[in-house]
């Protein structure tokens, strides 16, 4: 009685991956540094930094490396409450030589396009699952290649990332409740 | 005897012919648009072409009727899929954000009566499933509160429906890739399904829906999130619409903190797959047997 | 033709008659009107016009409607084991007990229709020209079983009396197998309306085996003591002679059953309350309250001081056997009986609802107006029925030609 649908998942047109790909390869190449081949596996979207910011290394060139603990006169708006017992002050994860880049546990430098594997590095079973695509917000097409990623730090802000509270939607009308009839 | 035999004969032909009579006097005063739905066949027994004049009559109707141009897609299952859904209650605080987005994806009503097909219920830490004590109508100034975590309820698309068992007239059925789905011109409105429910899936449409035009979504499925109107059953479909495009549903979508999974129960490659291979899920109210496609688990 | 002078000489019967008559018959009518007139109002804005919510989506409606299977189980089920058995004081009118059963399904086949959501739709319940889901939903099942009974409520007491009227005897082998095959559809009515809500698990108020056994037991309460005072108001306006030792057989039989259903209660609160489990819940409901909701409370102890005392003036037997005390009793018992399996049996089934809701619903006036309606509707059409029914029993009401050798079926004046 029912009519099976000859429909088949839509399939993975190369097309697409490109598209995707595009926004990414762009930032390397204005870059101009090594292609980091770890970014061809999660087709992220890009990092949310301020408009402007990016390159650091228009400001930071010019300057002396002050590895000291301070305050500073610059980026007045980054609070840094994230796990102090591990990240001491901002070159926990920043390379003091080159602001454009971040740099691992091992010392080697990734783009800001590929954070997350510097979270990773601590959370890992939370990387782990990310990686997977169960965690973190999802939208747009979730089979094949058309899933998109968001950066760790599209919803998590690596300087102060405890999640504030937010004003909840209002309850439901009460079966009882005027506007329910 | 013979005369007695020819009254009770007569009898019953005068009863008969009666009917028959008041009957064709009905169908001759209404209109043929008013007579061809009322006729309207049962959708699963529509063929290729009745259902394109139906998308057609449809579209129609509610270009006149709400001034929109809708789309009404009637996309059948594909094969090899099976709909599941994954919710992690360590992530979800409770802020509504997927009960609101599903009333807007899926035109519920706003008010009169106010229809929302999620229901975010937040419970006592301590306290996972003692849904007796489960407060509704909380209304914090933020969210989420220290004592308390959220579990929000809907339609778990059952594998072993108790709706689709009772529904009197087949108004309601499991698709093959394994919704629970309404033909919305075929439920005669007796709610016996609402009854049958254990996790308040279905709601009501107690009187004509309350969209304002430019809410409505025209992006819209038969058996999903078209237009409905007074006295007929509805529930959640998963986002019919979206999901047999590959788009997650909106509820999905919605969530700020990533709590909702969504994919193919068959695909060894999917998220729902690897969480429930990966995580402890459970399900609501497993000793009812209904086999629910929702699942729950915690992430950490 | 012959059909045609027959229903011409019933319009007549029926349209003449005393004041009494008139006055009761238009009592009935302007009370169908009224509820016309809600039932419209239910039709045009939808079923938000009542007080049913998403939490308790069966309410008044469907609460008469249990009542009344069970009022038309128990009209049979009283009458024709005595037409089996030859208890001679109630053979005679085995007919009239039929056609009240007939008017009760009636009832309760309208109160399912008004609390459709589309009754333009009800063909779609018609097997082969719907699609009736049978044999999977216990609706599709009450629907075939309910409008067989009331097709053999009619067929049989409408073949007896037009014999009758034609001053013949009905033929045995025709009436008899269908006289007895009542008796188990009679069970079955009720028993497939007990399963409707029995087979329920998202509902544990419901989901008790208990539930069956305890509807027969409370619908063998309340169709024998609305037989009672049927009886004794046909025996009041039509001469008819129904003795007074088949009334008391009668009440005698409402005292077991009372018993019967008295202690189904005691079990079903025993399993609750000692076992302390959260689906206690609906039964605290009904019976204390729940979080200060207690609105059913006053109804259900109410209804159960009723039945006690009903108990009681059919147990003893100076109280049963006197007429004042008897239809006290009756009245008790169908009040209380109405509180216990309508109200006091669907809501709680509904609070707290499967995600802890609580919803107190009381009807509202169109609600209680549309049920007015329909019960006036069934007393209309039960008039009617024997407006035209008793004559031809008395032997007054006959073809001409048969007139002379005519004999009253029934002793009486």
């Amino acid at each position: 009685m029912i009519r099976r649908s000859s429909h088949r998942v839509p399939g993975l047109p190369a097309l697409a991956m490109l598209v995707f790909f595009a926004p990414t390869a762009l930032v390397f190449l204005s870059l101009g540094t090594d292609v980091i081949s770890a970014t061809v596996e999660f087709p992220v979207a890009p990092p949310p930094l301020t408009p402007g910011i990016f390159p650091c290394s228009s400001c930071h060139a010019g300057m002396e490396p002050d590895t000291t603990k301070r305050e500073l006169s610059m980026h007045p708006e980054i609070e840094l409450r994230h796990a102090p017992e591990v990240i001491t002050w901002c070159f926990s994860c920043h390379d003091a030589k080159n602001r454009d880049k971040l740099h691992l546990v091992n010392g080697n430098l990734i783009d800001f396009t590929e954070s997350h594997r510097l979270c990773g590095q601590c959370h890992g079973t939370t990387y782990r699952d990310w990686k997977a695509g169960i965690h973190g917000k999802r939208i747009g097409y979730f089979a094949g290649g058309r899933r998109i990623y968001f950066l760790c730090v599209s919803c998590h802000n690596p300087h102060d990332p405890k999640f504030k509270p937010i004003k909840p939607m209002p309850p439901p009308a009460g079966p009882w409740d005027r506007q329910n009839g | 005897m013979a005369e007695s035999k020819l009254t009770r004969r007569q009898f019953l032909g005068t009863v008969v012919s009666a009917g028959v009579a008041a009957s064709a006097f009905t169908l001759a005063s209404c209109s043929r648009k008013e007579r061809e739905s009322f006729f309207q066949k049962h959708f699963l027994e529509m063929t290729d072409a009745e259902k394109k004049d139906l998308v057609a009559k449809l579209e129609e109707r509610y270009r006149a009727r709400y001034g929109r141009s809708f789309n009404v897609s009637v996309k059948g299952a594909g094969r090899g899929i099976l709909w599941g859904y994954g919710l992690d209650l360590s992530r979800c605080i409770g802020c509504r954000r997927c009960v609101y987005g599903c009333v807007k994806e899926n035109n519920l009503s706003r008010h009169n009566p106010q229809t929302q097909w999620i229901r975010v219920l937040r419970l006592r830490k301590g306290n996972l499933l003692d849904l007796e004590k489960a407060d509704h109508y909380y209304n914090p100034p933020q969210v989420p509160e220290p004592d308390y975590f959220y579990m929000p309820v809907q339609c778990q698309h059952c594998e072993n429906p108790p709706c689709v068992k009772v529904c009197p007239v087949h108004a309601t059925w499991k698709e093959p890739d394994g919704l629970v789905v309404v033909d919305y011109n075929w439920c005669i409105g007796c709610r016996y399904c609402m009854a049958a429910c254990p996790y308040r899936g279905r709601t009501f449409n107690w009187s004509e829906p309350k969209v304002e035009k430019e809410e409505w979504n025209t992006e819209v499925h038969y058996l999903g999130n078209r237009p409905r109107f007074k006295n007929v059953v509805d529930k959640c479909t998963f986002c019919v619409q979206r999901v047999r495009n590959g788009r997650y549903p909106a509820c999905v979508e919605a969530c700020p903190t990533g709590s909702r999974k969504f994919g193919n129960l068959l695909d060894p490659e999917s998220e729902i797959r690897y969480l429930i291979d990966k995580k402890r899920v459970f399900r609501l109210k497993e000793e009812l047997n209904t086999e629910p496609k929702f699942y729950y688990f915690f992430a950490e | 033709m012959e059909a045609w002078r027959f229903y011409k000489k019933t319009l007549k019967l029926v349209a003449s008659g005393s004041p009494v008559y008139y006055a009761w018959c238009l009592f009935l009518i302007c009370i169908i009107l009224v509820g016309l007139r809600y039932y419209m109002v239910q039709i045009n804005h939808g079923l938000i016009a009542t007080h049913m919510r998403n939490e308790v989506s069966w309410g008044m409606y469907i609460a008469n409607f249990t009542y009344l299977v069970g009022v038309a189980a128990a009209a049979v089920l009283l009458v024709i084991p005595a037409y089996i058995y030859h208890f001679k004081p109630i053979k005679e009118i085995v007919v009239l007990g039929e056609l009240w059963a007939a008017s009760s399904i009636i009832m309760a086949l309208i109160f399912v229709l008004v609390d459709l959501g589309r009754p333009d739709r009800f063909w779609h319940l018609i097997p082969r020209i719907g699609w009736l889901s049978f044999p999977a939903s216990l609706l599709a099942w009450d629907v075939l079983v309910l409008n067989g009974y009331l097709v053999l409520n009619i067929v049989v007491p409408v073949y007896m009396l037009v014999k009758l009227y034609y001053g013949k005897e009905p033929n045995k082998k025709l009436v008899v197998p269908l006289i007895l095959i009542s008796i188990p559809w009679a069970v079955g009515i009720h028993t497939v309306t007990a399963f409707l809500y029995n087979g329920l698990a998202a509902r544990p108020f419901w989901n008790a085996s208990i539930l069956a056994p305890r509807f027969l037991a409370s619908a063998f309460c309340s169709g024998p003591a609305m037989v009672i005072v049927i009886f004794q108001v046909i025996r009041r306006i039509s001469y008819i002679k129904i003795e007074d030792a088949a009334l008391f057989k009668i009440a005698e039989l409402i005292a077991y059953a009372m018993f019967l259903n008295l202690f189904l209660l005691s079990a079903e609160a025993f399993k609750e309350y000692y076992s302390d489990t959260l689906n206690l819940a609906s039964l605290r409901y009904l019976y204390q309250g729940l979080d200060g909701h207690r609105v059913l409370v006053p109804w259900i102890w109410t209804a159960f001081s009723f039945n006690v005392a009903a108990f009681i003036i059919f147990l003893l037997r100076w109280t049963r056997k006197w007429l004042p005390t008897l239809n006290l009793g009756c009245l008790l018992v169908i009040v209380g009986v109405w509180i216990e399996k309508g109200p006091g049996f669907i809501l709680p089934g509904f609070v707290p609802g499967p995600l802890g809701e609580i919803y107190d619903y009381i009807p509202n006036e169109l609600e209680l107006f549309v049920s007015f309606g329909v019960w006036a509707t069934g007393l209309l059409i039960f008039t009617l029925f024997m407006k035209v029914a008793i004559p031809i029993e008395r032997g007054d009401f006959v073809h001409t030609r048969y007139h002379k050798d005519a004999e009253p079926l029934v002793p009486g004046r």
